[in-house]
């Protein structure tokens, strides 16, 4: 199955209104997916036969602060979660995207909390690892959720886009 | 006094218990073999690796970070630092995921300078990679035959750009500037006496005795396990998986390949090759997905990127026109996200970008195949012998500039 809009309705009939709507106006269309049931439906992609996605090639999270940048779909503040998969069998590739709110219970300091696809893809672990570290997602159920780029002990996550640099770091000054 | 105890005979020998007590054994950030600061913590019982523990992190330049702050042109040169090795191609997966946000298309004359440049720049990655895996295993001399020919392809590449290793020369729009003269022929001149080094490197390598007791059989990567870990580029073809972007990627990126010929370098479930120029056959121990494979997926790859190359420049020269020319600094990216993945000497290079009506993305993001590609290496290493984990390592062939970004 190629099309991005069989696909959503495939999806659809299996998880109801956990499948969220459908972006078609983007470059590359997304389906957007609740965030408690991303894991379900990884496995659902992965083993169904006429789909098949069993590479996920890339995780990515993007920080929308609510702020400067006023525009209508933005909310007071969201992350995005993106995933990009591609089914080798059919040569197929599609797009899912979850959104979190950027703070557990808009509790500044509480991170967001989203399934983790690791038992789906295991290239999923460091992924995640590295989104835990830059962007502050706390995957429930990984394995292993510890930083990977940034030293064991680092404050923050870097890629959110209030982030502010540390003055000094054990000692060595960071500006 | 006590009777003197005997040496046990032979064939006891087995039944003699050894105390062993499990190790950590710290390789790395600084070791020859892991081509750049990685840290790797092995639990080992004997020589026995039970468990290995990648740790990286070391060469985090924030890539990521400073894409948010400059213009998508302006980025251009930080690809360049990701995969140093392979900077062409960084430069062409970026330029073309911009393009493809904002729905441009390049010249034709610019698209086949453009194949022409980054076959050139696979070859001289493969040749770094295979040469330096050489010299993992203890043998020298190609590692000298592969960077004299690698020197070659710098001196094309400092001749068209001006530099040597970070060019930033594929830029989004087209490239930064056409071919000098006199610079296809001497590209010509360069492919016509690299057959001579690589049935060099064949012979000292590929059906080399040593060479070949040291990969063949060792660190076998299963497809399932290849896909799951989202394994691309030779690691994955040598898995067995008939899959290469260049023919199965996404349009605005086939579209470079879509008059060329060339053979898909991986084997097939009995370990054969698609039949090419006069290359060695697999040996009887090499399994699909071993060392071997994954090495010789890279020299099947060298002979068909100068394939391209030829091609190229003879499309190239007969085409007219324009190169393209580099989008402005103040060029607005739209609404709008893209993600794209090239075919790069490593693997799979993802950019995804997020454009807000503004120069300056929103967000960039590099899928980087090293990380993924490494991120296999603690399952191929369970139960490996230690001397063993240089090999396997050497042969997933990571750049860490790509792996920590």
């Amino acid at each position: 199955m190629r099309d991005v809009t069989q696909i959503f309705h495939k999806l659809s009939e299996r998880f109801a209104e956990k499948i969220v709507r459908l972006e078609t106006q983007n470059v590359d269309p997304w389906i957007e997916v609740e965030s408690t049931s991303i894991a379900l439906v990884g496995f659902f992609l992965r083993d169904e036969a006429d789909l098949l996605f069993r590479m996920l090639n890339c995780i990515t999270a993007v920080d929308y602060p609510p702020s400067k940048i006023p525009d209508e779909t933005n909310d007071w503040g969201r992350l995005e979660l993106i995933y990009h998969l591609t089914s080798l069998d059919y040569g197929s590739r599609l797009v899912l995207k979850v959104v979190l709110p950027r703070w557990k219970d808009n509790v500044p300091g509480r991170l967001p909390e989203v399934p983790t696809v690791s038992p789906v893809w295991p290239t999923a672990t460091w992924h995640e690892r590295e989104i835990f570290d830059l962007m502050g997602v706390y995957f429930v159920g990984h394995p292993d959720l510890r930083r990977i780029l940034c030293p064991e002990d680092w404050e923050g996550h870097p890629l959110r886009k209030d982030y502010e640099m540390p003055r000094e770091y054990h000692g060595i000054p960071l500006k | 006094m006590a009777k003197q105890q005997s040496i046990l005979p032979a064939e006891q020998w087995e039944s003699f218990d050894i105390q062993t007590e499990e190790l950590l054994v710290n390789m790395g950030p600084q070791h020859p073999s892991t081509h750049g600061v990685l840290r790797l913590v092995l639990r080992t019982r004997g020589e026995t690796v039970l468990e290995l523990t990648p740790f990286i992190g070391y060469l985090h330049r924030c890539a990521e970070k400073i894409g948010e702050n400059v213009s998508a042109q302006q980025w251009i040169p930080y690809t360049d630092r990701l995969d140093y090795l392979a900077a062409m191609n960084m430069n062409l997966g970026w330029a073309l995921t911009v393009e493809k946000l904002l729905g441009m298309t390049v010249p034709e004359r610019g698209r086949h300078l453009r194949v022409a440049l980054v076959e050139l720049d696979r070859i001289a990655s493969h040749l770094v990679a295979v040469g330096t895996y050489a010299l993992d295993l203890g043998n020298f001399t190609p590692f000298m035959y592969c960077f004299r020919e690698r020197e070659k392809i710098l001196n094309l590449f400092e001749q068209i750009s001006g530099a040597r290793l970070t060019f930033s020369f594929i830029v989004a729009g087209g490239v930064r500037a056409d071919a000098p003269a006199g610079w296809v022929e001497a590209c010509r001149e360069f492919l016509d006496q690299l057959p001579t080094t690589l049935s060099q490197v064949h012979h000292l390598l590929s059906t080399n005795a040593i060479f070949v007791r040291r990969t063949a059989g060792i660190g076998v990567l299963t497809k399932e396990l290849a896909i799951g870990y989202g394994c691309s580029g030779p690691v994955l073809r040598a898995s067995g998986v008939q899959w290469d972007l260049r023919r199965h990627g996404e349009p605005i990126y086939t579209s470079l390949y879509e008059d060329y010929h060339f053979e898909i370098a991986a084997p097939n479930p009995s370990g054969r090759y698609p039949p090419a120029e006069e290359l060695p056959l697999p040996p009887p121990e090499a399994v699909v997905g071993d060392c071997w494979h994954r090495y010789f997926v890279r020299m099947y790859e060298i002979h068909q990127a100068a394939k391209l190359v030829r091609q190229a420049l003879e499309k190239y020269e007969d085409s007219g026109g324009p190169v393209g020319s580099p989008i402005k600094h103040t060029h607005k990216l739209p609404k709008g996200e893209a993600y794209l993945e090239t075919e790069c000497p490593r693997g799979q290079m993802g950019f995804f970008v997020v454009g807000r009506d503004s120069p300056v993305p929103w967000r960039v993001r590099a899928r980087s195949s090293s990380f993924c590609n490494l991120s296999v290496l603690p399952e191929l290493c369970r139960g490996a012998f230690i001397a063993d984990v240089p090999a396997i390592l050497g042969s997933l062939d990571i750049v860490l500039g790509e792996v920590d970004r």
